[in-house]
């Protein structure tokens, strides 16, 4: 499993109903429910990712997140997860009030356009950065809302959510090492949240 | 790309007898119960591939492969075969005529045993349910406990969801497609409107219009083809798309580029339908029609949600596990619409069951569930495939390790 599903996992907990928006090919899911007592079901658009968690015995619904969160009862999972999507959907802020609405609790994990590579490369050249965490071109990246860990910390508190948790995650997915607490906007590559009220 | 399944026949087996009568939901007792069926592939010695097909409306045990001399294959059989979603090399597939049919199953046309006359409109009302205890009633004879899923469209997938509720544990999987929990009032209105039409058929003599209805008449009364023509009409209608109906016929005149001008069949449309019903009428019994549109029109699985919920908390506590559920719609169906088919996901999950839910797109309307649409077809592949215990069961069965080994386990 990648490393940060990993990191995303131990932050979602055990025994719970969890939705996962943008779920991909199912392997978070299938890590909560085979190993970790949970129960849940995933939002996939793409049809590969589909296919992909219906080998894998995870129950999906095919579809836009955000018209699945739209039609999901209040209070109906213990926690939504959102998984590096949150920038790639039309409205960042009503996909988080809709999370807010299903779920008590939220992960939510997502790059960080402030990482100083990006910083470095856009400075450098003039152009909007490509890496390995953002490997699109700025016409073809589905990418559009696309924010530094110190814009969605503000959003976060603007909205009036609470940050239970943060883990900073490096190149590979994995936790950044302790040193990038120092300054986690200029040195993490990807954040996760746990957003509670 | 294979052959299907080649040649077969279809088999009739007695499943409920004087000492074993059949008691319906409605209390009613049937004292003899024959069922048309067909089976394709082999059962794995531990039982553990059997696939039960459930037919809808106006299908029959036949659902794949040939009959002999026949041109045209059984209803589905471009999803059953070696090969195809429901994987004939790996897996035991079942196909029965319901309850009340007229393919060879007991239903309106069957001799009454205490009156020695067709049962006409005097056979028993029936539920979703009662077409379910038959099919258990069959499996029973040919020795299936446990199904790795029962898949079935329209009507056929409201008898899996009957199934997988009323005997919690006994479906590893069930496939519901283009079905319905529960009708809407528009979809009543049409099932009305048929029945209405067959039963205002001067011919239709109350239900009473077989041969051996009236055997004292010099010659068999007429059949009510009429009003069941039209009500076949009247349903094909509602089967298929606007889109799909513009594409097939548009506004074209038949047989002819200039309009007549009269009440006579005219249009392009007007002789499909006209030929529908027609042939309809050959295949088809009235009575049959009356009694599953109204098995349909009363199907309301969610309106007990204790029930729901006991169910599918029974399933997850059975030793096979909760049953997982795959419920599929077409973009395009408005008879059962996509609404319908996210309410069966939605109730479903909310009482605690695996569901994986699909809007296909396609062009067919409600009919699209017979048709082979790749990404549906996919789909189904998929989700069997992977109760039967994933890609590694189907390589072994390839290799020839015999079909469905370990299936019941992985279920």
């Amino acid at each position: 499993m990648r490393p940060d599903l990993d990191v995303v996992a131990a932050l979602v907990g055990r025994d719970l109903r969890v939705l996962d928006l943008g779920c991909g090919d199912g392997a978070l899911l299938e890590e909560l429910i085979e190993r970790r007592g949970c129960s849940g079901v995933g939002v996939e658009r793409s049809d590969e990712g589909f296919h992909a968690c219906v080998a894998r015995g995870v129950p999906v619904t095919h579809g836009d997140l955000q018209e699945e969160l739209s039609r999901t009862a209040t209070g109906a999972f213990d926690c939504a997860i959102l998984s590096l999507t949150l920038q790639a959907t039309r409205e960042p802020l009503e996909v988080l009030s809709e999370m807010r609405r299903v779920a008590p609790r939220r992960v939510v994990s997502l790059p960080n356009f402030g990482h100083w590579r990006l910083r470095l490369d856009l400075a450098r050249t003039g152009r909007m950065p490509v890496s390995e965490a953002l490997p699109y071109q700025w016409h073809d990246t589905p990418n559009i809302h696309l924010c530094t860990l110190r814009d969605f910390e503000a959003t976060v508190a603007e909205i009036g959510m609470r940050i239970a948790r943060r883990v900073l995650l490096d190149a590979s997915g994995g936790r950044a090492p302790s040193a990038t607490r120092v300054a986690p906007n200029l040195l993490a590559v990807r954040a996760v949240y746990v957003l509670e009220d | 790309m294979s052959d299907g399944v080649g040649q077969v026949e279809t088999k009739t087996l007695l499943v409920h007898d004087e000492e074993r009568p059949l008691v319906l939901e409605s209390g009613a007792r049937l004292t003899h119960v024959e069922v048309a069926y067909e089976t394709y592939g082999t059962l794995a010695p531990d039982g553990g591939n059997a696939v039960f097909v459930c037919h809808a409306l106006s299908g029959d045990a036949h659902a794949a492969g040939y009959h002999e001399g026949a041109r045209r294959p059984g209803w589905w059989d471009n999803i059953i075969g070696p090969g195809r979603p429901l994987d004939t090399d790996r897996l035991f597939v079942v196909c029965a005529n319901v309850l009340g049919g007229c393919k060879g199953t007991t239903g309106p046309g069957s001799i009454d045993p205490s009156t020695g006359r067709p049962y006409g409109l005097r056979f028993p009302q029936l539920a979703v349910r009662d077409l379910v205890a038959v099919h258990r009633a069959l499996l029973r004879e040919l020795g299936v406990r446990r199904l790795l899923a029962a898949v079935g469209g329209s009507l056929g997938g409201m008898q899996v969801l009957q199934w997988s509720l009323d005997h919690p544990g006994e479906l590893a999987g069930a496939v519901i497609v283009a079905a319905s929990g529960r009708l809407s009032a528009q979809n009543i209105a049409f099932s009305a409107v048929a029945r209405e039409a067959i039963m205002r058929d001067p011919d239709f003599a109350g239900g009473d219009y077989y041969a051996a209805s009236v055997p004292e008449a010099a010659e068999a009364p007429a059949r009510p083809d009429r009003g069941l023509a039209l009500a076949r009409m009247i349903g094909h209608i509602t089967y298929l798309s606007e889109e799909s109906m513009r594409q097939k016929f548009g506004r074209r005149i038949q047989d002819a580029v200039e309009p007549r001008y009269g009440f006579d069949v005219d249009f392009e449309v007007e002789s499909y339908l006209a030929h529908q019903g027609q042939s309809f009428v050959e295949r088809f019994d009235a009575n049959t029609y009356l009694y599953m549109t109204r098995v349909m029109d009363y199907f309301d699985p969610f309106a007990d949600a204790a029930y729901v919920q006991r169910s599918v908390a029974e399933a997850a506590a059975s030793p096979g596990g909760a049953t997982r559920y795959l419920v599929l719609s077409f973009d395009s169906d408005w008879r059962f619409s996509t609404e319908h088919a996210r309410e069966i996901a939605d109730e479903l999950r909310g009482a605690g069951a695996p569901v994986t839910f699909r809007e296909l797109s396609a062009p067919h309307g409600h009919d699209s569930f017979l048709f082979p649409i790749p990404e549906y077809h996919r789909t189904v592949a998929g989700f069997l495939d992977q109760l039967a215990g994933g890609a590694g069961a189907r390589r072994a069965a390839a290799a020839g390790a015999g079909a469905g080994t370990g299936a019941a386990d992985a279920a």
